[in-house]
């Protein structure tokens, strides 16, 4: 039986100054952490239990641990359960351990609201003139991406190999519902006017450990951040940061759906690529959503009807083992996206950012005549992805009605500030809502306190739902100092 | 500025159904028109400057 769904993501957010002589975008960058003054604890992010460097094919990477340990020096983790940081030249978000895909998505859209608030905290204390501006994007347009993460828990009694088959062709076609759309094409790849993702360009290997040169469709880092003995934490790296709600939630939801079958043994085929490195690229090129990819079996397959396939299998799937709502309501929005990218894919502007802002460009050019590098229309397509909502497009489409919504704002507002209730992540942003002076380091799984004892307390957390608000909602409340939570969890 | 819709009228999911069969490449008019008044608005808020905006974005470091 597969395990029940574990979801977050990561978003590195592209940041850029206007007017500023002496603009460093790290330097920046830790002005926008330590600029936010929602619920948040500054923390050292401890760093000896994480191993980007270990590979699930079953070797690891010596001194990748050294590389990556300088970049957790501005660190704060929220009251929501999340870390927000500078990741080498970004601000990152990555969200709280979310149990299903409708909760991901909304503290997805919660890591925006943080990201606005504290750029808007920076801009107040810059001089006049100088501006500061933060879009959720993957791509500068001059070759240069930055990663949106996608996090699913999956048991370690699943063999990679079987990640490998069954989740390329996956992640490939998925394109078609998963792209932000953008003007151009980068890293040597043909040239397009408009293209699905921001990502797709940037992928030059089927499987591999790496994120910042040659990515891998399929990333092999195997560091659960749980009880490894147990578990796997499948990282996604192809993906693209969506604007749209419902897009977030589809991209989430339809591949929770699609690892949960494949635990259990139950998508038929892998529906092998002859070439998937060059089909990736491809279906981001492909407005028209007709062109076959070469099946490694011989013949071919649209990208849309390899979705067509796997919806089948796993609509069967989910209504024999997943009886959740949350389920049904992923396998509806996908289908009718599905059929519509059939009938017309325009009809899905008002769900999936591509498509949005595709309209918007064609619009631009409609009206006025530009053509597909004229820089106002690349301005469009970059503040399409603005999180300051006076400023960002995709807000004005959703305030216009254009862009459909899954969540009010209250409902974001309160995901900035509270935990999830089913996984460890409410255990960890009660302990930064409620005992923050007395947190010292903070890691996915443990927590170190300093409560003013000889000895320093960390407090594992190995169980991604354990920690729950049923599980320890109860003791928290009991407790009044952190002394009072280390001694009642000892006990 | 533009008017925010909120929610839907009793009448308009069917209007609004029709709307969305319409490829935007068409030309039909009452969706060119939807889609200047949109971009109308666009042109209030876009940034200024925009080609030195967009020439001066540059993302290194990234993942």
């Amino acid at each position: 039986m597969a395990l029940p769904a574990v979801i977050g993501a990561e978003t590195e957010f592209g940041i850029t100054g206007r007017n500023q002589p002496d603009w460093n975008p790290t330097l920046a960058s830790s002005q926008v952490v330590n600029a936010y003054q929602g619920g948040r604890v500054r923390v050292q992010w401890s760093f000896d239990e994480e191993t980007p460097g270990n590979d699930a094919r079953g070797f690891g990477y010596e001194g990748y641990g050294a590389v990556e340990a300088d970049t957790g020096l501005i660190n704060v983790v929220l009251s929501n359960g999340a870390r927000f940081y500078v990741d080498h030249a970004h601000p990152e978000y990555s969200s709280p351990e979310c149990a299903d895909p409708r909760q991901a998505a909304l503290y997805d859209k919660a890591g925006e609201r943080v990201a606005e608030e504290a750029a808007a905290a920076v801009r107040r204390s810059l001089p006049e003139g100088e501006d500061l501006r933060i879009h959720k994007n993957n791509s500068d347009g001059k070759g240069n991406s930055y990663g949106y993460h996608e996090n699913y828990l999956v048991s370690r009694d699943l063999p990679f190999a079987d990640l490998i088959r069954f989740a390329t062709t996956w992640l490939v076609t998925r394109q078609i519902f998963t792209g932000s759309g953008k003007v151009g094409s980068e890293n040597g790849r043909p040239p397009a006017e408009y293209q699905l993702t921001q990502r797709a360009d940037f992928f030059e290997e089927a499987v591999g450990l790496e994120t910042t040169l040659k990515r891998p469709i399929i990333n092999t880092r195997d560091e659960p951040h749980a009880d490894v003995s147990k578990y796997r934490r499948f990282h996604v790296i192809i993906g693209d940061a969506n604007m749209s709600e419902v897009q977030t939630f589809i991209k989430l939801g339809a591949t929770a759906l699609l690892l949960s079958a494949v635990e259990d043994g139950a998508v038929p085929d892998d529906l092998e690529l002859a070439d998937p490195v060059e089909a990736a690229w491809l279906v981001s090129h492909d407005l028209s959503l007709r062109r076959p990819l070469r099946l490694a079996a011989g013949g071919g397959a649209t990208a849309l009807e390899m979705q067509r396939q796997y919806y089948e299998w796993l609509s069967k799937y989910a209504e024999r083992e997943l009886p959740e709502p949350v389920w049904s309501e992923v396998l509806e929005e996908w289908g009718a996206v599905l059929d519509d990218l059939e009938t017309d894919p325009f009809r899905t502007a008002d769900r999936l950012d591509w498509a949005a802002k595709y309209r918007l460009a064609e619009g631009y050019r409609a009206r006025d005549g530009l053509s597909w590098n004229h820089p106002r229309l690349a301005m469009a397509a970059l503040q399409y992805h603005d999180v300051d909502r006076g400023k960002g497009l995709a807000y004005r489409l959703e305030q216009r009605g254009d862009l459909r919504r899954l969540f009010t704002d209250e409902e974001v507002e309160r995901a900035t500030a509270h935990p999830p209730a089913e996984t460890r992540a409410f255990f960890r942003g009660s302990c930064v809502d409620r005992f923050a002076g007395a947190l010292l380091a903070a890691n996915w799984d443990s927590l170190l306190f300093d409560v003013g004892e000889p000895n320093l307390k960390r407090v594992p957390m190995m169980e991604p739902l354990r920690g729950t608000r049923d599980l320890v909602g109860g003791l928290l409340d009991s407790c009044r100092s952190p002394a009072d939570l280390l001694r009642a969890l000892g006990e | 500025m533009a008017q925010e819709r909120k929610g839907k009228q009793p009448g308009e999911r069917d209007q609004r159904e029709e709307e969305e069969r319409i490829d935007v490449r068409d030309t039909d008019e009452s969706q060119m028109e939807k889609i200047d008044e949109l971009l109308d608005e666009i042109d209030s808020v876009l940034e200024e400057n925009a080609e030195e905006f967009v020439k001066n974005y540059v993302q290194k470091g990234g993942q």
